[in-house]
């Protein structure tokens, strides 16, 4: 007697796991698509802020940035991807010593794997991350970017 | 509701008046034979994309919509595609049962559409063994499976063919059984019969919940008949590459890809003209207005329409359940369809018997 009612409630789960299984198929398959359609929808496309798609060094309105030229980032990046040249400016008071600055910071899409490395160790915080992700282009050296702008200077610090 | 078997008649008397017996009956051979090989590649193309865009949608996807406006033109373009791709001739193979198998698979799943009613009287051949020879030529396809296992050289393909001849021979048994459970029902093989005798009710509901057992057990076993998941262990990609048409290349496995669809259509087919009325519309006794009404719908798009239902719920099942072991597959059929098949067709038996049907 055991066995037949193991038998036919056996039956009766499975019927009962299978009817389940098949509602939460129908239930997506009403559901909203996840589907990106990505040329067309670049007007309401979504990027995470936290992707990593290209460096860059933010100004402020009166063009200037926050790199000291120290080098550690491009002493820390793994694969040589980003290049400081400093230069030595005059003191602007009588009597002080001539500063480093930043001359040219050349930074190669080309070679970057996106680490955030440089990112981490910039002591003044000077360079971050986008998810500005559409970088292709033709030729490789059109993806080594100068980051600092045209005649930006080092802010000055707050007193 | 029209008739389309005065159509067809009166074609045959002009034809039978304007040259001899035999040319007119070569003739209307042909052209039968015609149109049929039209509408199956048509209706091929057609579940191809049916299918594509319902799994992606059970997928939270939105599947092929680049090719045409939603990606209607996809499968035609696939169409082309194979038929240009390379025909490779595999050494060490039996070349002419290689050559063979493709052709024995593709003319199982056709030659059901002989007896299919398709609408009122689209019919080619009405039996009076109906039931009987839709079920014995759509086993057919096994032949095709195992010789396609056996010289194609390759223990992948061997496995493959031994696992699907072992779900078919058991699951042929139990879609008799159930088909057989509505024979009773009904009194009689005759194709045409069966759907004029559900012009009131469906059989689905004549018989009570012996019938509804016999349908769900026959679209079980009907879909395992046609080798798709859950029961796709003879083609499992993850441990047979992909089974019985593993050395198969171009328009050989687009023969393979193709009947398979089929098969799922003459699955559905079958079962909408013994179950679900066929043709018929959908009537309900005493609303004669409601009736005159699904009268006006064409008995093709009755019959469509019911088969895509149909298999609609075939897809559903495949893309929902993971595949099968193949001793959980034989204890499904042995253990549980079988028995519950044999009651069943007793208690149908008694429900005739004493006259306790609608």
């Amino acid at each position: 007697m055991n066995a037949i009612f193991n038998y036919a409630s056996g039956i009766l789960k499975g019927i009962y796991s299978l009817a389940s299984g098949m509602s939460v198929t129908l239930k997506e398959f009403f559901i909203k698509k996840v589907t990106e359609q990505y040329p067309e929808n670049r007007a309401t496309l979504h990027i995470s802020d936290r992707f990593r798609g290209q460096l860059v060094m933010p100004h402020d309105e009166n063009n200037e940035h926050a790199c000291t030229a120290c080098g550690i980032c491009s002493m820390n990046c793994p694969n040589g991807t980003i290049q400081v040249i400093s230069k030595m400016i005059e003191p602007t008071v009588e009597g002080g010593k001539p500063k480093k600055a930043l001359d040219t910071y050349i930074y190669d899409l080309g070679l970057c794997t996106f680490c955030n490395l440089c990112v981490i160790t910039c002591p003044s915080d000077a360079i971050k991350f986008e998810n500005t992700f559409e970088n292709s282009m033709f030729t490789r050296s059109k993806l080594v970017e100068t980051l600092n702008q045209e005649g930006s200077k080092l802010r000055e610090k707050i007193k | 509701m029209f008739d389309f078997s005065t159509l067809t008649s009166g074609f045959d008397q002009f034809l039978r008046g304007a040259m001899p017996e035999f040319w007119a009956l070569t003739i209307e051979f042909v052209l039968v034979g015609v149109i049929l090989l039209t509408l199956y590649a048509v209706l091929a193309l057609i579940l191809i994309y049916f299918e594509r865009k319902i799994c992606a949608a059970f997928q939270c996807r939105i599947g092929p919509n680049r090719v045409g406006i939603w990606g209607v033109f996809q499968s035609i373009a696939d169409m082309i595609k194979i038929l240009l791709k390379e025909i490779i001739p595999i050494n060490h193979t039996d070349k002419f049962l290689f050559y063979l198998a493709p052709f024995f698979v593709i003319a199982a799943s056709f030659m059901t559409f002989g007896a299919i009613p398709f609408g009122k009287g689209l019919q080619v051949f009405d039996f009076n063994i109906g039931v009987f020879y839709l079920l014995a030529v759509s086993s057919l396809g096994v032949i095709g499976i195992l010789l396609a296992g056996w010289s194609s050289n390759n223990k992948y393909s061997m496995i493959g063919a031994m696992r699907s001849g072992a779900q078919l021979i058991s699951y042929e048994l139990s879609a008799g059984l159930s088909m057989l459970t509505v024979v009773v029902l009904a009194g009689t093989m005759q194709l045409s019969t069966i759907v004029e005798n559900q012009h009131n009710t469906w059989y689905l509901f004549q018989g009570h919940i012996s019938t509804v057992i016999a349908f769900v057990v026959y679209l079980i076993a009907g879909h395992a008949e046609t080798n798709r998941g859950p029961f796709d262990l003879p083609e499992a990609e993850s441990e047979l590459t992909a089974g019985y048409h593993t050395e198969y290349s171009g328009i050989q496995f687009g023969f393979y890809y193709l009947a398979e669809y089929m098969n799922m259509f003459v699955i559905a087919a079958i079962a909408t003209t013994v179950f679900l009325g066929g043709w018929m519309p959908f009537h309900i006794t005493g609303f004669d207005g409601f009736n005159t009404i699904m009268d006006y719908i064409p008995s093709p798009i009755w019959f469509f329409a019911k088969a895509f239902v149909m298999m609609f719920i075939s897809l559903w099942v495949r893309w929902t359940f993971p595949r099968l072991r193949i001793d959980q597959l034989l204890n499904l059929e042995w253990k549980y369809l079988l028995p519950i098949n044999m009651v069943n067709l007793l208690l149908m038996v008694i429900l005739v018997l004493f006259g306790w049907i609608l």
